[in-house]
């Protein structure tokens, strides 16, 4: 048994109003740059719709993941000789049509246009080439169903769903959509870190943080490739592909990253959650319909004296031990069973999950009008307007029933505070809900709480990152004795 | 005189630039070493010039590598006309898909306009250079027949005395204008490596064949131990 801690993270769909001030605060700090501008490491995308870069889900397209092969897994369209041969042209990476180009506005010629009988405008003008452009796309172009018959409509997902329900969807008195606010999973089976032939692209051990080194990049651009979730980015114009850093500046410091932080929603949650690596390749390569359940069991119980002294011994510090029996993630994840990993199926162990929204859940009824009766409070699981199924290709490898007991347990916490605070629903129906999902009026409140009340310190919940031996990374304490404050800075301009 | 200076004082230039420059780079400036791919601005014509140009040109190198490995064997295999024939149609169809490559990707620098934005002028230079010294090999490869027999027996020579450093340019001197241009925009292209983008090939990844898929990087390895290097006397404290 190996232990080692990871950082992970909760997405609660249900409370996401699509504002993106996460990708906003994202951008402002880290992607504002030359070649980075169309990079959205943290973006919200509307579901149904084709997301960003443009069906991103679709692995007949971009390949990206793992795929079983025998009793292993291995890289779909990389690896080591199949990437190899792949480094002078990759035929499987996404273009910069497939994100969009970016561009800015002339405001300056607002101002200083000669007179003349027209109003001056502001054209829009290509980041890349500094010509006008017509703009065809940009971020979420599609955002709250625009643009449906292009974008919503193509929606990978969308594939096994019968053409009634897929008809109800977009009905306009009917249709419906929810948030899928994506970032890199900083997965625990990384796709990119194995297919990069540099070994740029690493796991840090302390947090499991995927980062690229920018010193060993080569620009041979298989991490894009293999990432099924298209979270790594090419910047073309310093040549060096680069991704979410998880603000790991800012977690060292006791924040939480920017765009949890900035979270208006408050939807988002992090924590440390403590996992076995030995068991990393088996459970990758287990059967589609096991995959939830391994990578569940593979993260361990941090209040088991056995796993505690064992984590000890492997070098984990008591105060990461004490965050990951805090941690919110795994409450959501393991004690209460209502978050669940985006596509499981690409086999890369995602460490980002996703309790997936219960609302609305007044569906379709036969002469067209909608069940609202009190005793049927928030109408009926399987009748939803967002079909099962949809949601369940997202989050589930396509098993309804698991999305189906998530659904109910939200429900019944649902149930339970209304009995509570408004006392206009029958005690049986709460018993019932209570006694199907295994859940107790303890545990409903608990979730209430973390769902609604709690403040910063409840939903960030990160490991003293101990800057105060960060020396010890670099050099003997000893030897840096006398040492302080002399070394160089290298400049990180091209120099050729 | 001037021979004296292309013909010894340049290789030896360009083998201590190559050198030296590229450890320098890699080890001081790693941020800027990079292939500086183009091809997420475009990809559609990059597949046919990248695979062309790089399959042609990685075969004609490794001929001449060969020939100058094993002259002994070329001369032999060239004796007979099948052999002769066999070499030199390869070269000559290897060298048209590394020109065809490089003009393909000569052609899209200029009409993709997104590529502006990524071309140094270094790029330009490169090109240039790349592009002269095709064309220089095919012309003496349709001219002076037949060349991989008497790069073998007289220009083999010349480079191995060059390696011996007792440089010996009685043989090159007598060569036409056109084998020269040739023999210099290759010391050129040498000299060039750490200077332009060229420098991706010097750290191409063989090594990731043998390596794990996962990598894992410890900021602070719990389990070794740090000695100090301190050189004072007495006991020195031990810390991970």
């Amino acid at each position: 048994m190996d232990i080692r801690s990871q950082i992970a993270m909760v997405f609660h769909l249900d409370k996401c109003i699509g504002c993106h001030t996460c990708s906003v605060a994202c951008k402002n700090i880290w992607t504002d740059r030359k070649g980075a501008e169309y990079m959205w490491w943290n973006n919200v995308e509307t579901k149904p719709g084709t997301g960003y870069p443009s069906k991103w889900e679709d692995q007949k397209i971009y390949k990206g993941g793992w795929e079983k092969k025998d009793d292993s897994i291995q890289l779909k369209s990389a690896g080591h000789l199949k990437g190899l041969t792949k480094l002078y042209h990759n035929p499987d990476m996404p273009t910069i049509d497939d994100y969009y180009e970016p561009w800015k506005y002339e405001y300056d010629s607002l101002f200083e246009a000669p007179e003349g009988s027209d109003q001056p405008t502001a054209r829009p003008v290509s980041l890349i080439t500094g010509n006008p452009i017509d703009i065809k796309a940009g971020p979420n172009w599609d955002d709250d169903l625009g643009g449906s018959p292009d974008y919503a409509r193509n929606d990978v997902n969308l594939h096994n769903i019968s053409a009634e329900d897929k008809e109800a969807m977009f009905q306009l008195e009917r249709m419906t959509f929810h948030y899928l606010p994506r970032m890199c999973n900083h997965c625990l089976n990384p796709a990119c870190v194995a297919a990069c032939p540099s070994g740029a692209v690493y796991k840090r051990g302390e947090d499991g943080v995927v980062l690229i080194s920018q010193e060993k990049c080569r620009a041979w651009r298989l991490c894009i490739t293999a990432c099924p979730y298209k979270k790594t980015y090419y910047n073309w114009s310093s040549g060096k592909s680069e991704k979410c850093l998880l603000c790991f500046p800012r977690l060292e410091s006791d924040q939480a990253p920017a765009c949890m932080h900035s979270c208006v929603g408050r939807i988002r949650y992090l924590g440390v959650m403590l996992y076995d690596a030995d068991k990393i390749k088996e459970y990758a390569s287990c059967n589609e319909d096991e995959l939830i359940d391994k990578q569940l069991d593979i993260y361990l119980n941090p209040f088991n004296e056995d796993i505690i002294r064992k984590a000890q011994k492997n070098g984990i510090a008591d105060s990461t031990i004490e965050a990951a029996q805090k941690s919110p993630v795994y409450k959501f994840v393991k004690e209460w069973g209502l978050a669940l990993p985006l596509h499981a199926e690409f086999r890369t162990l995602s460490n980002l999950f996703y309790v997936p929204s219960l609302l609305p859940v007044i569906g379709k009824m036969n002469d067209g009008t909608y069940e609202s009766t009190s005793e049927n409070l928030w109408g009926n699981i399987e009748e939803t307007r967002l079909p099962l199924k949809y949601l369940a290709n997202l989050f589930s490898v396509g098993d309804t029933n698991r999305i189906a007991l998530v659904l109910r347990k939200l429900m019944t916490v649902r149930y339970h505070r209304r009995k509570v605070t408004v006392n206009d629903i029958d005690a049986k129906i709460v018993d019932t809900a209570f006694s199907e999902t295994g859940y107790n009026a303890e545990i409903a409140d608990a979730i209430y709480r973390l769902t609604s009340l709690v403040k910063y310190d409840e939903r960030f919940v990160i490991p003293p990152a101990h800057r105060e031996e960060a020396i010890e990374m670099l050099n003997s304490t000893d030897d840096h004795k006398g040492e302080t404050g002399f070394g160089e800075k290298k400049g990180t301009r091209r120099v050729f | 005189m001037i021979d004296a200076f292309l013909f010894i004082g340049l290789p030896y230039t360009v083998t201590f630039l190559f050198v030296i420059g590229s450890i320098l780079r890699i080890r001081n400036y790693g941020y800027s070493v990079t292939s500086h791919s183009s091809q997420f601005l475009e990809s559609n014509n990059l597949f046919w010039g990248s695979r062309f140009f790089h399959s042609g040109i990685i075969l004609i190198i490794l001929g001449h590598i060969i020939g100058f490995l094993l002259p002994k064997f070329v001369i032999w295999f060239t004796t007979n006309p099948i052999g002769l024939f066999i070499i030199e149609l390869s070269a000559f169809a290897f060298a048209i898909i590394s020109l065809i490559g490089i003009l393909i990707l000569i052609f899209r620098r200029i009409f993709v306009k997104r590529l502006y934005s990524v071309t140094s002028i270094m790029d330009i230079v490169v090109y240039v250079v790349l592009a002269t010294q095709i064309i220089t090999g095919l012309l003496i490869a349709y001219q002076l027949s037949w060349g991989s027999v008497w790069y073998a027996s007289s220009m083999v020579p010349y480079l191995k005395s060059l390696c011996m450093f007792s440089p010996d340019m009685s043989v090159i001197s007598s060569m036409t204008l056109l084998v020269k241009m040739h023999v210099i925009t290759a010391f050129t292209l040498i000299g060039l490596i750490p200077f332009t983008r060229l420098i991706h090939f010097v750290s191409y990844p063989f090594f990731y064949i043998w390596r794990s898929y996962q990598l894992v990087i410890w900021n602070k390895n719990q389990k070794t131990m740090r000695v100090s290097k301190n050189t004072r006397e007495g006991i020195k404290p031990k810390n991970n």
